[in-house]
């Protein structure tokens, strides 16, 4: 398993390395012969997974220096964190790592003999995040080369520090891969703290205040969900001796009471990392960094490792306190992320509140804990990577080219960015329009949700996806409608390694919607049965047969009305406009008498729905909700 | 197999005959209820014949035609899914797929009330969608099935266990069928605020092929309607056609008899509706179960 | 051949007139005339209308306006003039901005005169205009053909 430990390590050693390289050139080639061998080898990974008849694997028994390292690590981490917060007046946040710390050293130095723990644990979830992170991941890596290139030359006022940004995405990496293969929840918390920390440093990359605020919201609302990591793993270390991931879930599973607050707290600092409400606001904040630490961290990676934390517990959830706090907690972020989406016009909010909301879904997919809600689950969370990370880059290249990330001012993108506009097309339908995943992804979900009686959810899917449909949709128009602009065509300013990016994405979203019965069958169905012990056939043979018409139905039509239409014989008429259009459909004639431009804007119910004070009422009810339902856990065991 | 092939043949035939004359009565009914004699029962086909025969015209350029197109292929085709037997949930996600398609081609023109009726279009959708959706969830508590043919076989008849699913449904049915007072995007009265609304800038053979399309929306949705009726007893079908006659009827009622409310009115309306009506329910199915 | 003439679509535009005309225009879809028994549909739409119908004088404002709807109006078509007005100018025929009747700027089929013209002379004059309007959609469609088969009319 020495691939394993060479995903977990080289990204981590290579971080420095990018930190001593001046040269943006000699950056950027190393960059790219390190992003290389990283995917390959989390490929080689899977591929050796595969090769030995996809089991499981635990691997690696590591000596005590290693151990100790860990440790080490978390103090180092510690202090950093306390040190920055005092250099810029916040010294309380640094509590939160500091308790946490003290707590995990004195369990590890005076605490009881803890039981012996392999290391690598290698199953078919971590090696789908594994390849989430190693494809997606080291795309959005490479796409941030030229982008960072290109953001520099535009915003001159920030102190160029790419050597620093890119050592910490690198940092980043390394941390993501040692969270989902490590088995130990002391290795699993250290890679856990390092996340939260990348998070911050990049958040606050321009050091603007506004991003320091920002990249301290983060910090503290991350601490705090890993503090609660901290005392999860305090507790469970002391009651039973063992801090594998594994045995705390099958004791969940058992139903042994010695679990359930454990497994409460760590779900709890799932919520924070996957930006649930009541801690949905350092999202919205991290959106003030450079475009590929919001598409990396903030939403094809990071806050995924929330989700996958929680899928992990997910066999002890049904039935239990802590999935119904999941899935209330999980399906109102859905639906209320959803409501706030509809009034931003900010392409980059949106798509901040869209994976807040879509997070959510999957979050609640995890609090009903059945095998169909996972199934569901991972299709989103695949699907959710893939057209995400595709957007934010999009929308970041937009942004370089014209200078506005505005929703409105993407009137016309097709006609003047058509590159662009098709990917950015291509991303929002891979978001919520048939046939791609997410649509049989929510009838899944759906379903599992009426089998286990869990009327609220159903309630919040039902709703939440008409609210997600609008927002997307007026977008989509946006990008399609006839400009009121010049409608020239544009340079977009692309280097050639966010269009090698943005085009592996792309045709990553359609393979996966093509080859989803597939993926399902070969891998998804498997995981299911190495999850819960049984097999479930979520996929039945006539839904499957119907999936695969529907998709080639819904990629056919479009494509033969256009050549259809093309070879028509239309007669072009002005559009209407009360007869007084000033000879083209751009202009009309006012009551003056002189030409007036025509400018169309989009329904965002700005006063009807007033996301600052929606945030605010949606975060104290999901604290609300939060607490109550923690201290129900709680005092059921006391 | 065989009962599926007969029922997408049937769909693709006879929808665009019974819609149209569905569409005849409603005027012919509209008109005797405002004391005129009206258009002959066959005027929606002399419509769509007169239509087509016109020069073909657009604005901007192919590609709204296109989006058009595929709005009615699509239309068709999730028709088809319902007719087949199939899944009905699935059916309806490619239904709202073909209304997104509706909005592109409005949308796509850039032309002033074009794009106003689109948006207003896209809030129909998320105003009715919920209760489509929570009909699906109810027809599958109730039968144990998302399978159209499925329920259809279950030996009750459904609107007895789903009075409030029907209710929600019938309501949003006035937007989807675009009768006042929720017509917010277009309607079908001659005088509006928003002109044609998203068919605005439809002309000629467009016009023809939305106009079809719709028949086929409309058949579809009494298809929807008949569900909460049909099983396999004899009467039921009878039953079924009085039930559609009786919805039908009651939406040209309320369409005659109401003023055109604001989008957010028909918002609040209708997901109080959804919510009170389909929500309780299903609160007392999945408490029944 | 269809039969087109079952379904003539009215767009009406009142020019310069003093509404009369475009009042009883109105009347003829009320209940004591109902010209939707032929079919005719009062649209607000350039794009779909067959039938151009006309109330009140052209001015110096509303000439491209009427020269534009007619343009949007798809081919065939059928003009009416309806009012005094709107076939000569009528009563505002010498003010300093009329320029005249309808056919001014736009080729007018049929006129209808009258002040204000009576709803039965304007069903009439659509009646006459729904001939006109078949005979055209005829020539069309055989055009078409032609061009279809290769030959030239």
């Amino acid at each position: 398993m020495g691939v394993a430990i060479f995903l977990v390590c080289f990204p981590l050693l290579v971080a420095p390395v990018m930190y001593l390289i001046p040269n943006d050139k000699v950056r950027g080639r190393v960059t790219y012969a390190c992003g290389a061998l990283i995917a390959a080898a989390a490929l080689c990974l899977t591929a050796c997974w595969a090769a030995g008849g996809m089991q499981v694997i635990e691997a690696y028994d590591p000596a005590a220096w290693v151990d100790h390292l860990i440790l080490a690590g978390e103090i180092v981490l510690a202090v950093i964190v306390t040190i920055l917060c005092f250099k810029y007046h916040r010294g309380v946040i640094s509590l939160l790592a500091i308790v946490p710390t003290a707590m995990i050293a004195f369990l590890e130095l005076r605490g009881p003999k803890l039981a012996e723990v392999n290391a690598i644990y290698v199953d078919h979830l971590s090696i789908l995040m594994c390849l989430i992170i190693g494809i997606i991941g080291v795309l959005i890596v490479v796409y941030a080369v030229g982008y960072m290139e290109g953001y520099h030359e535009h915003h001159t006022g920030f102190v160029n520090r790419k050597n620093y940004f890119f050592m910490v995405l690198f940092l980043f990496l390394g941390a993501m891969f040692g969270f989902v293969l490590s088995l130990s929840l002391l290795w699993i918390d250290l890679f856990w703290e390092i996340t939260s920390v990348c998070s911050f440093l990049l958040i606050g990359y321009t050091k603007t205040d506004e991003a320091i605020a920002n990249a301290f919201r983060a910090l503290w609302m991350n601490l705090l969900g890993g503090t609660a990591l901290a005392v999860g793993i305090v507790y469970l270390g002391y009651r039973t001796g063992n801090v594998a991931l594994q045995s705390l879930i099958s004791l969940g599973v058992a139903g042994r009471v010695i679990a359930v607050i454990p497994i409460a707290l760590i779900a709890f600092a799932a919520l924070t990392k996957a930006a649930q409400l009541p801690f949905s606001t350092w999202l919205m904040g991290a959106m003030v960094a450079p475009t590929p630490s919001s598409a990396l961290l903030h939403s094809a990676t990071m806050v995924k490792a929330g989700i996958y934390m929680l899928f992990r517990l997910a066999p002890a959830m049904p039935g239990t306190t802590t999935g119904m706090m999941v899935s209330l907690v999980g399906g109102f972020t859905f639906f209320m992320a959803s409501i706030m989406a509809i009034s931003q016009r900010d392409a980059k909010k949106v798509l901040a509140l869209s994976t807040i909301s879509n997070l959510g879904l999957m979050v609640a997919c995890a609090g009903v804990g059945r095998p169909e809600t996972i199934w569901a689950g991972i299709f989103l969370m695949l699907f959710h990577a893939v057209s995400k990370s595709l957007l934010f880059q999009d929308v970041g290249a937009t942004e370089n080219a014209t200078g506005s990330r505005n929703i409105e001012d993407m009137h016309g993108l097709m006609y003047r960015l058509p590159r662009l506009a098709i990917f950015m097309f291509v991303g929002i339908a891979g978001m919520y329009l048939a046939p791609f995943g997410m649509l049989i992804s929510k009838w899944s979900a759906l379903k599992a949700a009426v089998d286990n009686n869990n009327i609220i959810l159903v309630l919040f899917i039902a709703f939440g996806s008409a609210t997600t449909g609008f927002y997307w949709t007026k977008w989509m128009g946006k990008l399609i409608a006839f400009s009121h602009r010049s409608g020239q065509k544009e340079s977009d300013h692309m280097f050639p390694e966010e269009v090698l990016s943005l085009t592996v994405h792309a045709v990553l979203m359609i393979a996966l919607c093509v080859l989803l019965p597939l993926i399902s069958k070969a891998y998804v169905d498997p995981l299911l049965v190495e999850m819960f012990g049984t097999y479930t056939d979520v996929l039945s043979t006539s839904i499957l047969i119907m999936l695969v018409v529907t998709i080639c139905f819904v990629f056919a039509i479009p494509m033969l009305s256009m050549v259809y239409t093309r070879n028509l014989k239309m007669n072009m008429k002005l559009s209407y406009m009360s007869g007084i259009n000033a000879g083209n459909n751009k202009r009309f004639i006012d009551a003056m008498g002189d030409k007036k431009k025509i400018w169309l804007v989009n329904y965002y119910f700005e006063d009807f729905i007033q996301a600052d004070r929606m945030m605010r009422y949606s975060q104290i009810f999901a604290a609300a909700v939060l607490i109550i339902m923690i201290c129900v856990v709680i005092g059921g065991v006391l | 197999m065989i009962e599926k092939i007969i029922g997408v043949a049937a769909y693709i035939l006879l929808a665009q005959l019974v819609g149209g004359l569905l569409d005849g009565l409603d005027r012919k009914i509209s008109a005797r209820m405002q004391g005129r004699v009206g258009p002959p029962l066959l005027q929606p086909f002399y419509d769509v014949r007169k239509l087509f025969a016109k020069q073909i015209v657009g604005v901007i350029n192919s590609s709204q035609a296109a989006m058009l197109y595929s709005y009615l292929l699509l239309m068709v085709f999730s028709g088809c899914i319902f007719f087949a037997g199939n899944d009905i949930l699935m059916s309806v996600f490619v239904l709202s797929t073909a209304s997104l398609f509706l909005y592109f081609t409005a949308v796509i023109t850039g032309s002033p009330y074009n794009s106003i009726a689109a948006s207003r279009e896209l809030i129909q959708i998320m105003t009715y969608e919920p209760a489509v959706i929570l009909a699906c969830v109810g027809f599958y508590m109730a039968s144990g099935t998302f399978n159209v043919s499925g329920i259809i076989h279950s030996d009750m008849v459904m609107i007895t266990r789903l009075p409030g699913f029907f209710i929600a449904f019938v309501f949003i049915l006035t937007i989807k069928m675009r009768k006042s007072p929720f017509d917010v995007s277009t309607s079908h009265h001659a005088h509006q605020e928003l002109v044609k609304g998203v068919t605005t800038e439809m002309g000629a053979r467009n016009l023809a092929i939305y106009t079809v399309a719709e028949w086929y929306e409309v058949v579809y949705l009494l298809g929807f309607v008949a569900l909460f009726v049909i099983n396999q007893q004899w009467w039921s079908f009878v039953l079924a056609v009085v039930v559609i006659l009786a919805v039908y009827f009651l939406e040209i009622l309320i369409d005659n008899s109401s003023a055109r409310v604001k989008y957010g009115a028909m918002l609040k309306w209708t997901w109080a509706m959804t919510l009170l009506a389909a929500g309780v329910n299903l609160l007392i199915l999945m408490l029944i179960r | 051949m269809a039969k087109v003439k079952k379904s003539p679509w009215l767009l009406h535009y009142d020019g310069s007139s003093c509404n009369g005309c475009d009042i009883e225009t109105l009347a003829c879809l009320t209940p004591v005339y109902d010209a939707e028994r032929f079919g005719v549909v009062n649209t607000g739409d350039p794009l779909q209308a067959d039938i151009f119908l006309i109330t009140g004088g052209i001015n110096t404002q509303n000439k491209s306006v009427v020269e534009q709807l007619y343009q949007q109006m798809p081919w065939p078509k059928v003009v009416v003039a309806v009012g005094t007005c709107a076939c000569t100018g009528g009563i505002f025929k010498d003010c300093y901005n009329i320029l005249g009747g309808a056919d001014q700027v736009i080729p007018v089929d049929i006129y209808v005169p009258g002040c204000a013209a009576r709803p039965q002379a304007i069903i009439d004059g659509i009646i006459q205009a729904v001939e006109l309007f078949q005979r055209r959609s005829d020539e069309h469609e055989e055009k078409k053909k032609g061009a279809a088969h290769g030959h030239h009319h």
